[in-house]
């Protein structure tokens, strides 16, 4: 035999030590874990024995029944619960432990879980949604508003998810649009085994600041998103980057969580950098007040930086401009979320109280007709906030009705090309100080857990000048495929 | 500044860690009553038992409350039924835990109704036929016999997970199917008489109950899994059930009563309310009252 190199020896004690710790969760307690595993071992084969014993059992049952009550329902299907207002299915689970024994293998069995929602509305507006602004924020890129008139097909979402291994689990969104688009929501992986409360997801995800950004448009309480969202985050804010969180280990739930993205999605944007476009800080609390209520509270801060930003506004003689913002846009947020339901069962009655209390400063330059005369400017807004409050109550089984309220504050920026006097302040009009606000009520009725039909009506009172927008809107959610999991 | 901020969360973060309680009894997160019940007989004082849900609470359609991801961050071992009975929350609950141990496939983690044989696994499955499962119907617990198989395996997992108290799990698991056997022998003979009684069900979760205790079920009220009657099917169970009409309608606690009594006042049959989990009814204190409160309701209705 070779002779070991006192590294080779090091090396293999090394590797020994590993195998050792790892075959020994506890050290002095090898015979009784022994012992418990045999005892797991022979348990194991008890049961088989019984289960298949069992089973011949029923199959003799099955021989010699006799045909059931005429009218009786076939006992072919299983039920589970009746369903109550249902959460539409969030990022489908991982699968659980194989369980069924004696079955042959099947290359299909490893396939991912995958679900598809299909939604769809028909939108009477009674101002041209192609004017629709929120008065006195900045626009996102992606645009604002209730979307088109008459007929829209929705998002389509099709989630693909499962366990990579015993480490990582990973999740797909992709939205296939109305437009013939394709948007990749999500794509994200997520440890499993970093233990101590860790857990770190990584790649495109939507942010855990605030409540509502993380929950998926099919399991929104009402057809849009608050103004807030709209005017913070374009709908909702996605990170290309990594996230962290960890739980403490409390009774309690006490959450924090960090980000750190490219900035890519509104209120940042692509830049050509290797720094970080978009950090975030995030802390949630939760906890339950007896047996029927349940909360949750959270407090977040977003930071992103964005490049040559460009929104469409008009100039002081109404032709239309291309203007552009650089720098850096600072997010508080505050939310609070309360549910109730008789003995915490939704099946029959659940209250939903939430709202959200949003603010944001941005720092940096502006430049006004980019594509023309291209002046630039500092530029800073003053404190802008909004907020919105939510109550949503499920009345009778599978009926729930909402009511929510908008309200936002831009303040008065202050624009160095205007205080210069360069340009007068109706050059940006999209800019002028605004208070948009918004009254929304919604009834929803859900057959199943799996479809929804929801009306909603808006009295919008977001343009400048709180010009009135009367919105109705049906709206239909399905899903379809394996029953996902949903968030508090 | 921002150095200060730091080193004051990670000081407080310490603070936290090292506030915990020394290794005390095993934590053990239950999904329902009935499970938790079985850990107190099994695991004595050995373990720190939570119970995910309430007796008045349908299993299924419970919220992945942060209180319970909270729970389930610091559990040792989790305790579920499976065959998809908690599919709407428990893998968001194993998920955020940041856990490693109580992930599906470790130690930490056991399913009961896996280790039982399940009935009325569908042949084929569409949401068309409602809320079904896929693996069976997972409402394993009102057969005592399946009680006796979960509890050896369930022993088994105790002392797997907490090796240093084995002997004392294996002592708890010898005397618990003792006095099991002996229970059941005697719910079986007090039962005889419901043997071939004809029950109406309101939702397919007493489907081991009637199997065990021989109960003719001759319908449901819900015309399929998870889908509430309409008035035009209760009408034509109305008159089904006038022609060949049951004894008993059975009723759990956490059941809506309202078609249940509808049904019961046109056909003349009284409604059964059972306690379905331990704490369904004051009497059901743990896994033998709730058998012994089950049959003593059965035949008191059955009369």
């Amino acid at each position: 035999m070779a002779k070991l190199t006192p590294f080779t020896r090091a090396f293999a004690a090394a590797v020994l030590g590993l195998l050792w710790s790892g075959a020994a969760p506890a050290a002095g307690d090898d015979l009784a874990t022994l012992k418990a595993e045999l005892e797991a071992l022979k348990s194991d084969y008890n049961n088989r024995v019984q289960a298949l014993e069992q089973r011949i059992k029923a199959l003799e049952n099955v021989a010699n029944a006799a045909p059931t009550a005429p009218g009786a329902p076939p006992l072919t299907a299983a039920p589970a619960a009746a369903p109550g207002p249902p959460a539409f299915p969030e990022a489908a689970p991982p699968a659980p432990p194989p369980t069924a024994a004696g079955k042959s293998s099947n290359a299909t069995a490893f396939n991912p879980a995958i679900s598809m929602i299909i939604t769809g509305n028909y939108n009477d507006l009674s101002l041209d949604p192609a004017t629709y602004r929120i008065a006195g924020f900045m626009p996102p890129p992606e645009g604002e508003g209730p979307g088109d008139r008459s007929f829209n097909l929705g998002e389509s979402e099709l989630t693909v998810s499962a366990n990579v291994d015993p480490y990582f689990f990973a999740n797909v969104t992709a939205a296939i649009q109305g437009d013939n688009s394709i948007d990749v929501e999500e794509a994200y992986f997520k440890t499993l085994a970093l233990n101590h409360g860790f857990t770190l997801k990584g790649g495109r995800f939507f942010s855990g600041t605030g409540y509502l950004n993380e929950v998926h448009s099919h399991n929104w309480d009402f057809v849009d998103q608050p103004l807030v969202y709209q005017a913070f985050f374009a709908g909702q804010l996605a990170q290309d980057g990594v996230q962290l969180r960890w739980l403490a280990p409390t009774d309690y739930f006490i959450e924090l969580g960090a980000e750190a993205g490219s900035g890519r999605s509104f209120p940042g944007t692509q830049r050509n950098s290797n720094a970080l476009g978009s950090t975030a800080l995030f802390a949630h609390m939760g906890g339950d007040i007896g047996d029927s209520t349940s909360w949750r509270v959270g407090v977040s801060w977003l930071q992103a930086h964005s490049s040559d930003r460009a929104y469409q506004d008009t100039d002081q003689s109404g032709t239309p401009v291309t203007d552009a913002f650089s720098g850096t846009t600072r997010t508080w947020i505050v939310d609070g979320t309360l549910k109730w339901a008789p003995h915490g069962d939704p099946t029959h009655h659940q209250l939903k109280l939430q709202g959200e209390y949003m603010h944001r400063t941005d720092d940096g330059q502006l430049a006004f007709d980019v594509t023309g005369l291209n002046l630039a400017g500092p530029y800073s807004s003053s404190s802008q906030s909004g907020w919105y409050l939510q109550a949503v109550y499920e009345f009778i089984q599978r009926w729930r009705a909402g009511l929510r309220y908008d309200s936002m504050n831009s303040g008065t920026p202050s624009i160095g090309l205007v205080s210069t006097g360069v340009l007068p302040a109706a050059a940006f009009p999209a800019l002028l100080p605004g208070t948009p606000r918004r009254t929304t009520v919604m009834v929803d009725w859900s057959l199943s857990e799996f479809s929804r039909l929801r009306a909603q009506y808006a009295w919008d009172e977001a343009r400048a000048g709180h010009e009135l927008d009367r919105q109705l809107f049906l709206q239909y959610i399905f899903a379809i495929g394996a029953h996902g999991a949903h968030k508090f | 500044m921002l150095r200060n901020l730091r080193l004051s969360i990670a000081g407080a973060l310490l603070a936290l860690l090292t506030a915990l309680p020394a290794h005390a009894a095993l934590k053990v997160l239950a999904t329902t009553p009935d499970w938790a019940s079985l850990l107190s007989e099994l695991g004595g004082d050995k373990v720190n038992v939570y119970t995910a849900t309430s007796p008045f609470q349908d299993v299924h359609r419970v919220d992945a409350k942060p209180s319970l991801v909270a729970r389930a961050r610091s559990a040792d071992l989790v305790v579920a039924t499976g065959a998809d009975l908690e599919i709407g929350w428990l893998p968001v609950l194993l998920q955020d835990s940041g856990n490693t141990k109580i992930q599906p496939g470790n130690a930490g983690y056991f399913e009961a109704a896996p280790l039982v044989h399940l009935l009325e696994v569908p042949s084929a499955v569409d949401r068309s036929m409602g809320d079904i499962h896929p693996l069976g119907n997972p409402h394993v617990t009102l057969d005592p016999r399946n009680i006796a198989t979960i509890a050896k395996a369930l022993a088994a997992r105790l002392a797997q997970v907490d090796a240093a108290n084995a002997a004392y799990y294996a002592a708890r698991s010898d005397d618990f199917q003792k006095r099991w056997a002996a229970a059941t022998a005697k719910w079986e003979s007090d039962a005889a008489p419901l043997r071939g009684v004809p029950v109406v069900v309101i939702h397919r979760d007493q489907v081991y109950l009637c199997n065990w205790l021989g109960l003719k079920e001759l319908a449901a009220i819900e015309p399929k899994p998870g889908v509430p009657p309409s008035a035009g099917y209760l009408g034509e169970l109305v008159t089904k059930l006038s022609a060949t009409p049951p004894k008993i309608i059975l009723r759990n606690a956490y059941n809506d009563p309202k078609a249940a009594e509808w049904l019961a006042e046109r056909i003349h049959v009284p409604v059964v309310l059972l306690p379905y989990t331990v704490g369904g009814t004051p009497e059901a204190k743990d896994l033998f009252s709730l058998f012994d409160d089950t049959i003593k309701r059965l035949l008191a209705g059955a009369k």
